[in-house]
């Protein structure tokens, strides 16, 4: 790593004031990228801000219709609240399934959507459970914060503070991890809320997508036979040493019905 | 630049050291502190070599930073045997030949030892849940998962 200083403010107030007027200064959530990213010497930050300290950015909270994680809740702790179990099981079941144990006792969700990894798993619940992103100066809809591939709607000195994640009546995920990473090669987010279902990809496309054609079948059918037919096209798909790019559509509607199966 | 000073708990004594920022929890454990039992094996968080417990948590200590350990409690494989007695974990890892070249060996017992602290009772699903972090060229598990079973089934009974 090149050098760097390192600070760990105790309020968002002072993380924003660090992050001003420094050469190239980034947030450190966890570091289970960052921290690899700058050992290969790919990120060369002047500054970590370390966020770990920072109050107001923990804990998770249910106030009826909505699951509040704060920015900081690490994967392992998601995955082991009781009250993430009761309310969107499926969303505890993706943060259990990230990496490994090691990985999961540091990376956090604000880690996790801020750098927006296109083989993640969080953005995939984040944008089938239609949640809202909060940060130090506004709210910002799923729809609108997953912008393709490593980029968000974050402003450069912009800080997440939690996530609101509406609960469901249904809700699945299934993947198909890299057996060596357990990063999605696909992963599938089904989530009906009220009426309407959003069906939420990652891992497949630069960035995570949803998919018209099966929401539209599964809110009339909340069946995986209602999907078996409808494929997503291969045209802009990731393809690497792990799957072609046609491998990956196919995946796509496999691990679809898988997701409504463990929904139902 | 200036240099960190801090103080923490290592396998129940306290240590105090100064570290610059861009040294990990394993660089200080290796360099400043002299315990090289864990091992450095990928650098970048694949292969679980240099697996500690932070705060009761399995961590890769190549993925944490030596300037933010102020206040914690660190346990090593240093701290494993008490004087000359094994961990029961150790001492099936040798009985059963858990282990080739041995250089993943720390991060296993390590793992293992925060596995059963959490699960006295783990299944074979869980146990291999649990070490997937942890990668052994050598070995191919078998012999891992079974010693892990073993001594939970042994620390349950005595």
């Amino acid at each position: 790593m090149y050098e760097f200083d390192y600070h760990t403010p105790q309020t968002i107030d002072d993380a924003r004031a660090l992050l001003s007027g420094r050469d190239d200064p980034k947030l450190l959530a966890g570091g289970q990228t960052l921290l690899p990213t700058m050992k290969q010497r790919l990120a060369a930050p002047s500054d970590l801000i370390d966020l770990r300290k920072v109050t107001g950015l923990d804990g998770i909270t249910g106030a009826g219709d909505t699951l509040r994680i704060g920015a900081m809740v690490r994967h392992a702790a998601v995955a082991a609240s009781d009250e993430v179990r009761q309310a969107i099981p499926a969303l505890a079941a993706l943060a259990g399934g990230i990496g490994d144990p090691l990985v999961r006792h540091r990376g956090t969700l604000g880690g996790s959507i801020a750098n927006n990894d296109p083989s993640a798993d969080y953005p995939a619940g984040c944008l089938a459970l239609a949640a809202t992103i909060s940060t130090d100066r506004r709210e910002i809809g799923a729809d609108e914060f997953f912008l393709g591939m490593f980029e968000t709607a974050l402003e450069e000195d912009e800080i997440i503070t939690g996530v609101a994640f509406p609960v469901p009546r249904k809700a699945g995920y299934a993947k198909f991890p890299n057996p060596a990473s357990r990063y999605a090669m696909v992963g599938v987010f089904v989530a009906q809320t009220g009426n309407a279902v959003r069906v939420a990809v990652t891992g497949a496309g630069p960035g995570v997508f949803r998919v018209p054609a099966m929401e539209t079948a599964l809110a009339s059918d909340f069946s995986a036979q209602a999907i078996a037919d409808i494929s997503v096209p291969s045209d802009g798909l990731l393809e690497d040493l792990h799957g072609s790019a046609e491998y990956r559509a196919n995946l796509v509607t496999v691990m679809a019905k898988r997701a409504v199966q463990s929904a139902l | 630049m200036a240099k960190f000073h801090v103080t923490a708990t290592v396998n129940g004594e306290e240590v105090e050291y100064l570290c610059d920022p861009q040294q990990t929890m394993l660089d200080v454990l290796r360099d400043e502190l002299n315990l090289t039992g864990t091992k450095e094996g990928c650098s970048s968080g694949d292969c679980g070599a240099c697996s500690v417990i932070l705060d009761g948590r399995l961590v890769c200590s190549c993925l944490a930073l030596g300037a933010e350990l102020d206040g914690a409690k660190i346990e090593t494989i240093e701290g494993m045997a008490e004087g000359d007695e094994l961990h029961p974990l150790q001492q099936k890892f040798l009985e059963e030949a858990a282990l080739q070249c041995g250089f993943c060996t720390p991060g296993f017992l390590v793992a293992a030892k925060n596995l059963l602290e959490r699960n006295p009772d783990p299944t074979e699903t869980e146990v291999r849940y649990w070490l997937a972090g942890n990668l052994c060229r050598c070995t191919g598990y078998d012999k891992i998962i079974r010693s892990v079973l073993d001594v939970a089934a042994e620390m349950r009974g005595s």
